[in-house]
């Protein structure tokens, strides 16, 4: 009996292999054949991408808003007779808010199902994990969420705010309304620590003083001692770079305080409309944050995605910017791919600069130098119903300087 | 002065927090030496218990303090279940507890993925429980962790008052001291096994209910508080409550001073250095039973 049974296994998985080799031989067909890495297979009447978002864990409350607004982006695309004429087929991973099975799953999508280009991460530090293996096998990510800046791969797509997108206006605005000291609270990974080192800068060349700097481990619930620090250090304004579930413990520890937006304002540069809704609008009345895209922000593009989104998704269901940021990508890409007239990763690159998409926060620009996109910043408040309202925009798209060359107060950051 | 008194109390209401997920296990892997790796997933179900009373009761006060019996309840039976299809046959064999209660742990966080969704869940708190009250002198106290510290405290009373003076608290402290004296003397052991359990894994419930106030509600949740469970009944030693309720408060304000004079992840070892050397020193822990018992 028991021999019976390996020999089916052994047969099962010869029938594997054998799947396996054939798939191999079709990809001769595909378009592409570079020296190193494994090309993406283009071979038949659909092209796959890659979804690669935490669906579980402590980032899953945000990643999988951004695994929805890209379904919604491939089905349109789809809708109007895919790329290039394939069908675009997603593929779609769970990250499980781990940064090394990040890595295995963005091999497994590159790798075993060859495909043309991946679209996700969100934190950092998963985004740094699956860097090396995006470089060493030549394939696309295609990253949404804004963070610290001070990168470029070549192989990496930045539809998020970089630093002088986001923390910079957002710092400017603090400036602006005349808050002289800041305290920073952050989780403790690589995006609070550069961001604040960023902020550091900052402050020492506009005549703010940062207070204090605490970080916390990312998931960590227990903010007592933060929120009693922050609150004697009596500060003008908090500068939050928590990510996850952290900012929720954190807020009610803060209400909880006595603190209010109107005694001690915190700005958030990881809090969206989902995380809002997640956190409750009785902990974050009239709180700051910073981002380039809102639900409420003005246009008909963005009408048509909200409308798009809470059809399919539910009508309770609010957009946030890395969600306009994921569906933006993709749209990006096909234009990418449609320009170069092939999925072939090297030739898409050379045709990214200067594509430009109506998006949801206004036109995008793709930059292909930095491969990041110009975006128009903006300044929102919390508002009763849960939605942000903007108070602050930076009246034309900035363009995208991730090593901050262009202020001086930045030389020797990077 | 005001940060000095703030942090004081905010070590308290940490220990307070400590002691709340450690009262059960405290009974259980304390009294009946069984180590129930499934005791955090327990504390996630009372969690959850709130979060769906308060979806079907929709006054946030009312659900809350509904969820306090429901959530006891709740938890109780699954740990009443766990002892008795599982556990039981596996007395004595303390490593085969482990794995199973381990497995049974993930079992319970993957049914609570399929049931609620993987995003975290969040709950309202009564409006009573999310301000402070304010003391002369700038100091404030907020009231969710007053409410905790009272809920901890209240427990711990209860859980003593029933050891001491019920006829059941006296069965349990005798199976504790000699399990085959009291067998003898015609307790029956196994169905004070079993209430002990369900006490137990009752207060588990209840830590849940308490916890929905800080934080999330997530499946995950209860891998992150078991660790810190088991130090404080470890270090306050088995067979008795007081010295997991001492070590409880020491280790919450250790934690806040430490944090507050460094940083977290710095006070996190601070605290784990100061737990290794005291089991050095005293490596029953704090308190121990004395038993006539050879065991």
């Amino acid at each position: 009996m028991t021999l019976f049974r390996g020999r089916r296994i052994l047969a099962g998985a010869m029938t594997l292999v054998a799947a396996v080799a054939l798939t191999a031989c079709g990809s001769k067909t595909s378009d592409t054949d570079t020296a190193a890495g494994v090309s993406a297979d283009t071979s038949g009447d659909t092209v796959k991408v890659g979804l690669l978002n935490s669906l579980s864990g402590t980032m899953a409350i945000s990643e999988v808003t951004v695994r929805d607004a890209i379904m919604l982006a491939v089905e349109e695309i789809n809708a109007v007779g895919g790329v290039l004429g394939k069908k675009v087929e997603p593929v779609g991973e769970d990250g499980a808010s781990d940064w090394p099975t990040f890595a295995e799953k963005a091999e497994k999508l590159i790798s075993q199902d060859r495909v043309a280009a991946v679209f996700g991460c969100w934190t950092s530090a998963s985004r740094k994990a699956v860097k090396p293996v995006f470089e060493k096998n030549k394939a696309l990510l295609f990253y949404p969420v804004q963070y610290e800046g001070l990168e470029q791969s070549p192989y990496i797509f930045y539809t998020g705010a970089t630093t002088n997108q986001q923390i910079v206006p957002g710092l400017d605005y603090l400036k602006a309304q005349g808050k002289k000291s800041v305290y920073l609270v952050g989780s403790d990974y690589v995006f609070p620590r550069t961001a604040n080192k960023i902020i550091k800068a900052y402050a020492a060349a506009n005549g703010m003083t940062v207070l204090g700097e605490d970080y916390a481990p990312l998931g960590s619930t227990e903010f007592g001692t933060i929120v009693n620090k922050v609150k004697s250090s009596k500060v003008d304004a908090v500068f939050n770079t928590l990510n996850g579930d952290s900012n929720v413990a954190f807020f009610k520890e803060y209400t909880s305080a006595g603190l209010t937006a109107a005694s001690m304002p915190v700005v958030s540069v990881s809090i969206a409309e989902e995380e809002v809704k997640g956190i409750g609008t009785q902990y974050l009345a009239d709180q700051l944050t910073a981002w380039n895209y809102y639900q409420t922000t003005p246009g008909a593009a963005n009408e048509k995605f909200v409308a798009a989104y809470k059809a399919k998704f539910g009508p309770d269901k609010p957009t946030s910017d890395p969600m306009e940021a994921a569906y933006v990508s993709v749209h990006l890409w096909k234009a990418m791919v449609e320009k170069a007239g092939t999925f072939e990763v090297e030739k898409v690159r050379a045709a990214a600069d200067g594509i430009t998409f109506e998006a949801p926060e206004g036109l995008v620009t793709v930059d292909g130098t930095t491969q990041h996109i110009a975006k128009t910043a903006r300044i929102g408040k919390v508002g009763a119903d849960g939605l942000i309202t903007e108070v602050w925009n930076s009246g034309q798209p900035i363009k995208p300087d991730p090593y901050l060359k262009s202020y001086p107060w930045a030389t020797g950051l990077s | 002065m005001t940060v000095l008194f703030g942090q004081l109390f905010t070590g308290v209401s940490i220990g307070a927090v400590l002691l709340l997920i450690a009262l059960g296990l405290a009974l259980t892997f304390g009294q009946m030496n069984v180590i129930n790796m499934a005791h955090g997933e327990f504390i996630m179900a009372g969690a959850y218990t709130t979060y769906v009373l308060q979806q079907t009761i929709t006054g946030a006060g009312v659900s809350l303090l509904v969820a306090l019996p429901v959530a006891f309840l709740v938890a109780g039976t699954m740990g009443v279940l766990l002892e008795a299809l599982l556990i039981r046959r596996l007395y004595a064999r303390p490593l085969d507890t482990l794995l199973v209660t381990w497995g049974v742990s993930l079992m319970l966080q993957q049914l609570a993925r399929d049931v609620f969704g993987s995003p975290n869940v969040q709950t309202r708190a009564p409006e009573l429980l999310t301000g402070n009250i304010g003391l002369p002198g700038g100091l404030t106290v907020a009231n969710n962790r007053l409410f905790i510290l009272a809920l901890a405290l209240a427990a711990v009373a209860a859980l003593t008052l029933a050891l001491r003076l019920t006829p059941l608290g006296r069965r349990i402290r005798a199976v504790v001291q000699n399990r085959d004296l009291a067998a003898v003397s015609g307790i029956a052991t196994s169905r004070v096994d079993r209430t002990t359990f369900f006490v137990g894994s009752g207060l588990a419930g209840v830590a849940g209910v308490a916890l929905t106030l800080l934080g999330p509600i997530g499946p995950t949740m209860g891998t992150n508080l078991i660790i810190d469970a088991f130090l404080v009944v470890v270090v306050g030693g088995i067979g008795q409550l007081k010295g997991s309720v001492i070590v409880a408060f020491a280790l919450g304000v250790l934690q806040a001073t430490g944090e507050y004079l460094t940083t977290l992840s710095v006070a996190k070892v601070m605290v784990f250095v100061a737990i290794v050397a005291f089991l050095q020193w005293r490596p029953q822990g704090l308190f121990t039973l004395r038993t006539r018992s050879l065991a």
